[in-house]
């Protein structure tokens, strides 16, 4: 039977109340969100916190809108209420198309977008996306808050720019008119974590490729993006050739190692012809084919 | 820590550690063995149950976090007027074999048609893709989710 570590349990009553717990308890307290990989961590004895924080009272982490210009969603959201989310889908395909893979419906009921980027795995399907529109997060401490583009957000695997006495209360990404965009992933067996996903927007302006993104996970590329691949489509039309160069780009930028949801070349590969398929489906869509 | 939970309606109030796991408060605080626990690593969902109306892996969420919430286990579902539909329909399609599995897949079955009551395969097959079955290959539980989404008046059911 796996159990976790003794450890107390506190629930925090606000960001600032969460925040104050941390700076009391110090590197032993961990914040408790959906707990749908802290929780597994604990089991295994990899994470040992003395203090568990847990911030599902929080209301005013919840809840996904529009701030000008931006898609806002709290830290709390669960993974669930982005698949389900109009407002999401309106903007971008890509938040339906990586939920709809991202675990099973009943860890998604759970599973925060917040946890799911400060776990910062480095499979983590979330991260892929949130790469690839370039989004931000919103990291908040006892002195105020600060906003981190997504691309620099990740440390290293399961390290963010997230200190310990710090939680992030946010994660926003731009909404951009005419942009399509797409999520492919491939994985060993439902609700497995993926061998290798890319998530891509695309926006064609009078035939060129005006602005993309293109995110990786699983396979080792820096900050989850591909920026070579990306530079080299701006201003080209979105032809097949075009595409398929790009592509070959991101497969250069991954840099996998093998295990056991397969050999490193073979996941290469997948980051380049995922690549490809998500970019022809994103750039169609820009161009409302 | 003092926690008290709402199992099946009933306030369930106990001491536990902050680190005991909500499927183990449900079996052996609550004394509800109907909720089963398999892998113990929020992969097979035979510890499913609801937590405030959501199907949630209770392996993988603490019994501290449930303290003043709602619980549902398979214990809940049939009520006076008699079997739940989707008890029935496993029943009536043959859904289980050993049962290992049954509790949590009816707890996944409520769920959906509750949100969704006409699904289609793919749906029901997609809804319980985070459940394991070791017996039926999953044939006969999606008949007899589909079972019930047909028959969804409890009074045919009992007819
Ligand atoms: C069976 C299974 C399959 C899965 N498959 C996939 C998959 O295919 N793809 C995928 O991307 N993910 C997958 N996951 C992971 C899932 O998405 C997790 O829910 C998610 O990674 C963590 O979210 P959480 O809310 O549960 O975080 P928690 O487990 O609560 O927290 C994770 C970490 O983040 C910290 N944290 C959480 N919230 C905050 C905050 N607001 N501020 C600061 N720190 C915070 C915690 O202290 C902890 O260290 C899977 C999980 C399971 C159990
Ligand atoms: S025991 Fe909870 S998912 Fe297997
Ligand atoms: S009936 Fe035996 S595991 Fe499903």
């Amino acid at each position: 039977m796996q159990t976790p570590a003794p450890t107390d349990y506190v629930r925090a009553t606000s960001v600032a109340n969460a925040i104050a717990l941390l700076e009391e308890h110090g590197e032993e307290a961990r914040i408790l969100a959906g707990g749908h990989s802290l929780l597994p961590m604990m089991k295994l004895r990899i994470a040992r916190p003395e203090m568990l924080i847990d911030i599902n009272d929080l209301d005013e982490l919840r809840g996904i809108r529009v701030e000008g210009d931006e898609l806002v969603l709290g830290a709390m959201v669960t993974h669930r209420e982005v698949l389900e989310s109009p407002i999401l889908s309106e903007h971008y395909a890509v938040f339906r198309e990586a939920e709809k893979v991202i675990a099973d419906p009943l860890v998604r009921n759970r599973g925060t977008v917040g946890g799911s980027m400060c776990q910062a795995d480095p499979s983590e399907d979330l991260s892929a996306l949130g790469a690839a529109l370039r989004g931000t997060v919103v990291i908040q401490n006892s002195s105020g808050s600060r906003t981190v583009p997504l691309r620099e957000f990740h440390e290293g695997p399961y390290e963010t720019k997230v200190g310990p006495a710090e939680m992030l209360t946010e994660v926003r990404f731009p909404i951009r008119p005419g942009a399509g965009s797409a999520y492919e992933k491939v994985e060993r067996r439902v609700g497995d974590w993926a061998v290798c996903s890319a998530g891509v927007f695309v926006t064609v302006k009078d035939g060129v490729v005006a602005d993309c993104g293109i995110g990786l996970t699983a396979v080792g590329a820096e900050h989850f993006c591909a920026p070579d691949a990306e530079a080299f489509l701006i201003g080209k039309a979105p032809t097949e050739e075009n595409l398929r160069a790009a592509a070959k780009l991101a497969g250069d930028a991954s840099d996998p190692s093998s295990d056991q949801r397969g050999p490193a070349d073979y996941k290469k590969h997948l980051a380049e012809e995922l690549t490809f398929r998500a970019l022809t489906r994103a750039a169609a869509a820009s161009q409302g084919a | 820590m003092q926690v008290t939970i709402n199992v099946n309606g009933e306030p369930i109030t106990r001491d536990v550690e902050p680190r005991k796991l909500l499927v183990h408060f449900i079996r052996e605080d609550a004394e509800l063995r109907g909720t089963h626990w398999g892998c113990d690593t929020s992969n097979c969902g035979a510890c499913t149950l609801w937590v405030d109306g959501e199907a949630v892996k209770s392996c993988t969420v603490l019994a501290a976090q449930a303290d003043g919430h709602d619980v549902r286990t398979v214990e809940g579902m049939e009520t006076e007027a008699g079997l739940d539909p989707v008890q029935q329909g496993f029943i009536e399609c043959h859904g289980l074999q050993c049962g290992f599995c049954t509790p949590g897949m009816m707890m996944t079955a409520r769920w959906l048609l509750d949100h969704n009551p006409h699904p289609s395969e793919e749906e029901i097959r997609e809804a319980i893709s985070g459940q394991i079955c070791r017996c039926t290959g999953y044939k006969n539980i999606v008949e007899a989710i589909q079972w019930a989404a047909d028959h969804p008046a409890t009074s045919e059911v009992n007819a």
